[in-house]
């Protein structure tokens, strides 16, 4: 029986009230009067009519809610209803609760197949035909959603958005290669029988092809598949690792673990480091006790496609980065960076030339993936202490969405190290958490490609983030410490064929019976059942006496725990499904078989003059509020403070620092409820360089991140780094001379400032092949970018410092050189200016100048400290004034460095300076500590509120109220 | 010799604070044990042993169906009695947060927490004012503490309202304090009826709050701590360690001691 039950509210309904809000601001024009929200849930389960109106009841709050079974009422006389629910096979959270309480009610489990399903009902008046089939474009997915809009008095028929798979028993298909290069490259684009993209070069199918004659077979298409995801761009790194020109070792072990290397050999007894690179995360040693890790990833493609969904999984994705580390740690902090196009940016763009696959807005996009790290990050009770938001035109065609993970782990239990890990033959494969279904199928793959009309929908996932909360508990809290698994790692990129073959290198083998895996719906062919990447699972190996105990944790949590197989050490990963072999392949061949594609760049020739002074605008003071009211340096405070940072009961410095609420740069945590000691967070993301030199946008990424957990209280000395290079066009020799000066920065930069690389992604696809609104071809290649994440551990969270001024009559310090070097400067942009000088980092002039200002916080001479980022000085100041609700007075008319100009002297973007504000009776400690370092007592804290700085032959002065004003404004309807 | 108060903290489906909960618990001398709600379940004998049952923050089944709905039919349907049972003893119980909405949906405590007035799950800090009389709240007038939540109005019917103004069980309200002045933020950061953000039932022995004391339990907690610090810096003087809601913990140690 199929029934429906539909709840709607009886009081005030703010969720229909800022839906309208919401209407009302996207379309001021429709005449919009008022909405109503009705929940529907559909129930495909053998129910009596006393169960269904007990279950009803249960779904319904008395007090605040009425419901109705099968008919809908329309509690207001519509013009209008939009139905908008999931497509089949999309994970619908909400449906698999009210299967749960439905179950509960009714006391005993529904059969195999038989769901609730969520949708939602919305009556409108005030609104035209037209206008509801606009809200319902706006208010819905298609590629995971369908909406469909109901005149007034129409039936609302009842929807079961049900998987179907039809089609043959699901079996393997053997894959004739034996054909010509064409068509092997066909397929490596197209798929088998275009099934999706294998993204192998030819050099690769080649390679697959002979292998199989040597065995006398063709490769059946799990075989296939599974080497394709193996072998991707995504999962091997080839661009990294592969040699490039001269560098016959790959720029990845020359210069970015190359780095590490002889960092740590240089610091000796003072290597902090514990696990590096070769595990989920990195990690650095906390105190004899613990370790922390860090892991950032990219979820770019999906997110441009689904934005909630994208970034949901790309958070709770990097969790499980961190519960795969070792044996398991447990998440205590999420970071996030979203780089985007202007929310206002009204250009339409398409994925196909009929115009049929339109990309969503710019607004949507950012709307949609700061709700997914929302719904991710706060339901798995993770703190989310700081992030950024960075725009730019070259963010439209596909976005880049970063979300970081730090977990701390016991460096042991009894004898047991828990950061390392190894399954053994005789293992149990064992799959925890979530089904498997058709979701997520090539996405290692898809990755590896640009986005495109051929991307296919089935690429995006859309993470459960209780789900695996409750796996979360039972690991971390349980399991992990009884010590009843010997190795576990996540299934992420390549589903069980990724997790499973990266395991069986540790085991020396493993079998696999397909069959066994818990599946969303019948019908999946083998391949599908094992390259899918359905979320929130993982795969433990669990040595055989110890699988009852497991099991009955699992149980008890209520997730699912499932033996699909064996480890082995026959040297081979060999796959069965219904009782046949549809794969048997060697590990040396499936992991190392990859041949080696040798790499060709070419020198960019870029003109780095600087453009006449004339371009140098006039009004300072209006530069100022109009720089701070752009939306890649405005107040994103709206994000932080839906972002839960305090749960945990961890947080010491916010993410929205002093009265006036300054999103900061930096956060500390202090994770270890008995120790004081703080763990520092940072981020340098500063991509606009790389239009002008990648190099030093690279150093300067490194520089900015160091310095912004230097300015909150952390030492150089006791910092690890993260790199996650977003590249794009990656095949083409002047972008891989871009991503090859990028990484001889990164080598550089670390050295110089000893901070060691500790892990690190790449992303090296970022573009956007489509049409624009006349239907021609478009190309929207992303900025090089790189983001460096830091990671540090401090002695005395006491000793944190913030953003904000503190009181009137502290002194204002600049310390560093400010340079004319506005190419690629926010200001700039805004000029439209393309031309000029980049930021370039001197590293061991800066180096001195963080040890010196390390020292006088942890001395505590410093009331503030603000590096100095996008926007300059002048941006800076502002932000600490607003933050700290105080004025401040300065003159900068002989600032040390080689800044002539007004425009310079403000907007300039030269790297290695921080803003410090000192209390007067710490002055001559303070300037002590600084003897010999680029420094400038440029003015003090007053209590007039506002800005004012002296420059030569003119004086800029900005009321407070102005400032904080425009530095809100962007996000203000947010 | 003081007794040591046996805490039993509820966990799974999505629940997540209870970690720093026993923390806090366990700073100020008291046992306790975060124990599955399927464990309880399983064996409801554990509540019997209990001085102290909470009902943590979280978000389980991820707030959908509505929060705290789907935990709180749980906990009806399979430990009401249990619970009735528990609290005739003279015991203590708390839900924070989503614990408070658990216990609403359970219908240990009236009312409804329903979606903020800004339909956007919010993460920031409020001051409460002490109304009602509560074990968990002896002695303390004002508190500063964060909230985190997309759901925490507090609605009752009006009858309903009345009646727990009548008998003292409103036990705190959101006031202009120190942080909404420091910050100039509202007072109410959802539109909660009466500005309420905590009831009692069971003569206070039961408390249900929407803010979370277990998250400001240290100075360094304080979302302006480093503005603070600055004037014991210039007078000399130590900055205290203790957060506003480390009393709430000791008061229900206090209780049994």
């Amino acid at each position: 029986m199929t029934a429906r039950i539909a709840i709607s509210a009886k009081i005030e309904d703010a969720r229909a009230k800022s839906l309208l809000h919401r209407l009302k601001t996207v379309f001021p024009k429709s005449g919009i009067q008022a909405a109503f929200v009705v929940s529907i849930y559909t129930v495909d389960a053998e129910l009596t009519p006393e169960e269904m109106e007990k279950s009803a009841q249960r779904l319904a709050n008395p007090l605040t809610e009425t419901y109705s079974l099968n008919e809908v009422l329309a509690p207001i006389s519509p013009d209008c209803a939009i139905e908008i629910g999931f497509l089949p096979g999309v994970t619908d959270n909400t449906g698999r609760t009210a299967k749960e309480t439905t179950e509960d009610c009714i006391g005993r489990k529904f059969k195999e197949g038989d769901a609730v399903y969520s949708s939602m009902l919305l009556f409108l008046t005030g609104v035209s035909p037209e206008d509801a089939r606009t809200f319902a474009r706006e208010l819905h997915n298609p590629l995971i959603e369908r909406a469909r809009v109901f005149a007034p008095g129409e039936k609302v028929p009842v929807v079961v958005p049900k998987v179907h798979l039809n089609g043959r028993a699901p079996h393997a298909d053997e894959v004739d290669l034996d054909v010509s290069d064409e068509q092997l490259q066909k397929m490596s684009r197209e798929g088998i029988k275009g099934r999706g993209p294998l993204a192998l070069s030819l050099r690769s199918m080649k390679a697959i092809r002979d292998h199989f004659k040597t065995q006398g077979r063709n490769p059946t298409d799990v075989e296939l598949e599974s080497l394709a995801q193996t072998w991707s761009e995504h999962c091997k790194h080839t661009i990294f690792n592969d040699p490039l020109d001269e560098i016959s070792d790959g720029i990845y072990r020359r210069y970015i673990k190359g780095a590490t290397e002889k960092i740590r050999k240089t610091k000796g007894k003072k290597d902090f480091c514990v696990s590096v690179f070769k595990d989920n995360a990195g990690a650095i040693a906390f105190d004899k006790d613990y370790l922390v890790t860090h892991k950032v990833e990219t979820h770019n493609s999906p997110s441009g496609l689904d934005p909630f969904g994208g970034s949901v999984t790309a958070i709770v994705g990097v969790n499980r980065d961190c519960l795969g580390f070792g044996l398991g740690a447990k998440p205590i902090a999420n970071t996030y960076g979203f780089c985007v196009a202007d929310p206002n940016d009204q250009k339409e763009l398409f994925r196909d030339k009929g115009k049929q696959q339109p990309l969503l807005p710019a607004r949507r996009i950012l709307e949609g993936v700061v709700k997914g790290i929302n719904a991710g990050g706060n339901q798995s009770g993770i703190p989310t202490p700081i992030g950024f938001v960075a725009v730019d035109p070259s963010f439209r065609g596909k976005p880049l969405v970063f979300g970081g993970t730090v977990g701390l782990i016991p460096r042991k239990r009894g004898a047991r190290k828990l950061y390392e890990k190894r399954a053994r033959p005789g293992d149990h494969i064992v799959m925890i958490g979530g089904r498997v279904g058709l979701d997520g199928i090539h996405g290692a793959t898809f990755s590896s490609e640009s986005l495109s009309a051929g991307s296919p929908a089935s690429a995006v996932q859309i993470g459960d983030p209780i789900t695996q909360k409750k796996f979360s508990d039972a690991l971390i809290r349980e399991a992990r410490d009884a010590g009843l698994y010997s190795s576990i790692t996540d299934d992420g990129a390549g589903g069980l064929s990724g997790s499973v073959g990266e395991m069986s290198r540790e085991a020396g083998g493993c079998e696999v019976e397909l069959e066994k895996v818990p599946l969303k719906y019948p019908g999946l062919s083998p391949w599908q059942i094992w390259l899918s990447e359905s979320q929130e699972r993982m795969t433990l190996a669990v040595p055989k006496a110890k699988w009852r105990k497991l099991k009955a944790i699992f149980d008890r949590h209520d997730v699912e725990a499932t033996v699909i197989g064996t480890f082995t050490k026959s040297g081979r990963v060999i796959v069965r499904h219904g009782g046949c072999e549809v794969m048997n392949v060697s590990l040396g061949f499936l992991h190392d078989g990859r041949p080696i594609e040798p790499q060709k760049s070419a020198k960019t020739g870029r003109s780095l003059k600087n453009p006449p002074e004339e371009v140098r605008n006039a009004d300072l003071g209006r530069t100022l509020l109009e720089l701070l009211a752009r939306p890649g340096i405005g107040s994103i405070a709206f994000i932080s403070d839906q972002y839960d940072h305090e749960v945990q009961g961890s947080s010491v410095t916010k993410p929205l620092q002093g009265r006036g609420r300054v999103n900061a740069d930096a956060a500390i945590i202090r994770p270890v409820p008995d120790s004081n000691k703080g763990v520092v967070l940072s981020h340098g993301n500063t991509p606009w360089y790389s239009r002008i030199d990648s190099y030093a946008m690279a150093a300067a990424a490194i520089d900015t991140a160091i310095r912004n957990a230097v300015c909150a209280g952390a030492s150089r000395k006791y910092l690890a780094i993260l790199d996650n290079f977003c590249w794009s066009s990656s095949e083409e020799p002047d972008r891989l001379y871009e991503l090859k000066e990028a990484a001889r920065a990164c080598y550089d930069t670390a050295i110089a400032y000893g901070t060691p690389f500790i892990s690190g992604k790449d992303s090296m696809f970022n573009d956007f092949r489509g049409f624009d609104a006349s239907g021609n071809d478009t190309h929207i290649a992303a900025l090089p970018t790189l983001l460096i994440s830091a990671i540090g551990v401090i002695p005395d969270v006491e000793k944190a410092v913030t953003l904000d001024l503190k009181r009137v009559g502290d002194l204002m310090y600049l310390v560093g050189e400010t340079n004319d070097e506005l190419g690629a400067s926010e200001y700039y942009s805004m000029l439209g200016e393309q031309r000029g000088d980049v930021p370039r980092v001197d590293a061991k002039k800066n180096a001195k100048a963080y040890d010196a200002l390390t020292t006088a916080i942890e001395k505590g001479l410093v009331a503030s400290a603000l590096g100095v980022g996008r926007g300059g000085l002048a941006v800076a100041l502002a932000k600490s004034a607003i933050a700290g609700k105080l004025g401040a007075r300065v003159n900068l008319e002989s600032l040390p460095g080689m800044a002539k100009t007004a425009g310079a002297t403000l907007f300039s973007e030269s790297q290695g300076r921080v803003l410090v504000s000192v209390r007067r009776d710490a002055q001559k400690e303070f300037e002590k500590l600084l003897k010999g370092i680029p420094l400038a007592n440029i003015g003090e804290v007053v209590q007039a509120a506002s800005v004012s700085i002296k420059l030569p032959g003119q004086e800029v002065e900005v009321s407070l109220s102005q400032l904080t004003n425009a530095h809100r404004s962007f996000f203000k309807e947010w | 010799m003081k007794k040591k108060p046996y805490v039993v903290i509820f966990s799974g489906y999505g629940l997540n604070t209870e970690d720093e909960t026993k923390a806090v618990f366990e700073q100020i001398g008291a046992t306790a044990d975060i124990m599955h709600l399927n464990e309880v379940i399983a064996e409801p004998a554990i509540l019997k042993k209990a001085d102290v049952a909470v009902f943590p923050g979280g978000f389980s089944y991820g707030d959908d169906t509505g929060s705290g709905k789907a935990y709180g039919n749980r906990v009806k349907q399979h430990l009401g009695k249990e619970l009735d049972a528990f609290l005739e003893r003279d015991t203590l119980l708390i839900g924070i947060c989503n614990g408070f909405q658990i216990i609403t949906s359970a219908g240990i405590l009236p009312g409804a927490l329903i979606a903020n007035d800004s339909a956007r799950y919010i993460d920031r800090w409020v001051d409460l004012e002490v109304v009602g009389d509560s074990p968990w709240l002896k002695g303390i007038k004002t508190l500063s503490v964060p909230i985190a939540h997309g759901e925490g109005k507090y609605y009752a019917p009006k009858g309903t309202l009345d009646g727990l103004r009548d008998d003292g069980r409103i036990a705190l309200r959101y006031v202009e304090g120190e942080t909404a002045k420091h910050f100039d933020i509202p007072a109410n950061p959802n539109g909660s009826l009466e500005n309420i953000a905590g009831i009692t039932a069971r003569n206070g022995r039961v408390l249900g709050l929407m803010p979370h004391p277990e998250r400001a339990v240290r100075f360094t907690q304080l979302p302006h701590w480093t503005w603070l610090k600055e004037e014991y810096v210039r007078n000399g003087k130590r900055m205290p360690v203790d957060g506003p809601g480390l009393q709430l913990f000791k008061n229900a140690v206090e209780y049994f001691a």
